[in-house]
């Protein structure tokens, strides 16, 4: 589809930057709150970008974090506040966040922005279905009490689905796992820094949901990431190269089911194909011009999910693009360079943004020659959003 | 974490007559009053023509497995003890692209599982199976029938290589 150059329908193009990232130690568990946590992070945040925290007037995070925006404000000595925004859905949020703190920068509401995520998940108590109730009021009633209980199990059930229809393999959906493996064997930061994956150890996994084994599985992990956004003009003035908010959208489609997304005319077409079109409308730059993706993982499934519809493949061709290293550094779309959710750091796809920002900076642990563009994806059985960014 | 199988809330007038139904061993659909279309989940409102007041008609209560998931550890207590299980997604034979998802169950079974999941696969058919798990709460479950030969198109089971 042909790019649209008016500015009123592209109101956010290149009129913001992340300026800022900030990240505290990852671990399976982690001493300080989760408060303290992202302190850590948006400090660190504001430093990378060497802006004062008495300038930060606008906020954004999930309505997930637990952090509330007014401790965040009176322990980090924030400003007077001029908008502050929550966006639900787990790992649907975080590019709703950065992109409506963004939008709140370019139509001149706010001038610096904050977005954090801070978790703490690897004590077993902190996983989401272990909070499920004695009795289920809102939609995961017509599921959970069958069975169907975790996240794993419902994206195991379309992942069979894909299979089916597709003739994908286990195999070929272990080259997301062992891709993202090798990845994060090349990054000091991440938690499987030092762990190999190779086919036979995937094969050899236990089973978590058939067919999904544990290594499709994201980390249980703790840790805080923090962005700071401000106006690209600013941004100029700024010590670290702005990483340009091209395009932003969110995106449900209709028929949508949290995560029990079976309800729609073909549940392989999730909420990710709305927020693709609404995504690509916006930008200059289309599928074939992104150099780099980070594309949510908190199951290897939703990788190939994503890759279909934003339409770096067709239907039904992800898993022998994963197969065949599409994914890798050398690929055709270098994907999850810093490991991801899966072998990185689990925080909810914060830390796939960070990734993106310091490929385009040109700090990443498995750089990508020249990165100037970067498209970024958050939860496909959710109601999502997705970014590109570019410098 | 709770010790039980988690239950739905059953006095919701969106969906207190769907469990009214499994309690009597019906699987009733929900229908527009005012164009007719069936839905499920249940809906506080047409979306085709904002009428919001609906009927229950009851369906045949058969269907095709559309796809499935067999959980393994970590689960909650309840469900660890039923291991294994298959739990997956039922399209209906009488309401086209209309899913429900409910877990497979040996025929007369008090209790889900039972059913080798080798024995199992996409598209096989499947027949209502209401489970009371509690006194005031009923899921409506699923037993494989018995295929005629011509029942599953060829290649409709998921195939076993695959998933090795
Ligand atoms: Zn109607």
């Amino acid at each position: 589809m042909s790019a649209l150059k008016n500015p009123v329908e592209a109101p956010i193009r290149d009129r913001t930057a992340i300026v800022g990232i900030g990240q505290t130690a990852f671990a399976k568990q982690l001493a300080p709150t989760e408060l303290q946590l992202a302190c850590q992070a948006i400090r660190a945040a504001l430093d990378d970008a060497g802006i004062a925290a008495h300038e930060v007037d606008a906020l954004g995070c999930f309505t997930q974090e637990t952090t509330p925006e007014f401790e965040i404000a009176r322990n980090l000595g924030f400003g007077e506040l001029h908008f502050f925004s929550q966006v639900a859905h787990g790992g649907g949020a975080i590019c709703g966040a950065l992109g409506q703190v963004a939008l709140a920068i370019a139509s001149g509401l706010a001038r610096v922005g904050v977005v954090w995520r801070s978790r703490k998940r690897g004590d077993p108590s902190k996983r989401q279905w272990a909070g499920v109730q004695p009795r289920v009021g809102d939609h995961w009633k017509w599921s959970r009490p069958h069975g169907l209980l975790r996240p794993a199990d419902e994206v195991a059930v379309t992942m069979r689905r894909y299979m089916h229809e597709y003739g994908a393999t286990r195999d070929q959906l272990a080259a997301v796992a062992l891709t993202q493996r090798a990845y994060a064997n090349a990054n000091p930061l991440a938690l499987m820094r030092d762990k190999p994956l190779d086919l036979a150890g995937y094969r050899a996994a236990r089973m978590i949901s058939d067919p999904l084994c544990l290594f499709d599985n994201c980390l249980e992990s703790d840790g805080a990431i923090a962005f700071v956004i401000t106006s690209a003009e600013r941004a100029r003035d700024l010590r670290q190269t702005p990483v340009l908010i091209h395009a932003f959208s969110q995106g449900m489609s209709r028929e949508h089911q949290l995560m029990t997304d079976y309800h729609g005319a073909d549940p392989l077409v999730s909420s990710s194909a709305a927020t693709a079109a609404n995504l690509w409308r916006q930008s200059d730059i289309q599928p074939a011009d992104v150099q780099v993706a980070q594309i949510y993982d908190a199951f290897s499934p939703l990788v190939l999910f994503s890759l279909e519809n934003y339409g770096f493949c067709g239907r039904g061709e992800a898993a022998a693009f994963a197969a065949d290293g599409g994914l890798a550094a050398d690929g055709r779309l270098p994907t999850n360079t810093a490991g991801g959710s899966l072998s990185e750091v689990y925080l909810h796809g914060a830390n796939l943004v960070s990734e993106g920002v310091r490929q385009l900076r040109g700090t990443a642990s498995s750089q990508i020659d020249d990165a100037r563009t970067c498209f970024i994806s958050t939860c496909d059985s959710t109601p999502n959003g997705a970014l590109i960014l570019r410098r | 974490m709770i010790e039980s199988i988690p239950l739905p809330t059953l006095d919701d007038p969106v969906d207190a007559p769907f469990w009214a139904g499994c309690r009597h061993g019906q699987l009733l659909i929900q229908h527009c009053a005012d164009c007719g279309r069936a839905h499920h989940p249940p809906r506080a409102m047409c979306p085709h023509c904002r009428a919001d007041a609906f009927v229950w008609r009851p369906a045949a209560g058969t269907g095709r497995l559309w796809s499935y998931a067999v959980p393994n550890p970590p689960l909650l207590p309840a469900f660890a003890a039923l291991l294994p299980y298959v739990v997956g997604v039922v399209e209906l034979d009488d309401h086209p692209g209309l899913r429900l998802v409910g877990a497979l169950a040996a025929p007369g079974a008090s209790a889900i599982g039972g059913v080798d999941p080798a024995q199992v696969g996409i598209g096989a058919p499947v027949a209502v199976h209401f489970i009371a798990v509690t006194d005031d709460t009923t899921l409506p479950c699923w037993t494989l029938s018995t295929p005629t030969p011509a029942a599953i198109p060829a290649g409709t089971p998921a195939s076993r290589e695959d998933l090795s």
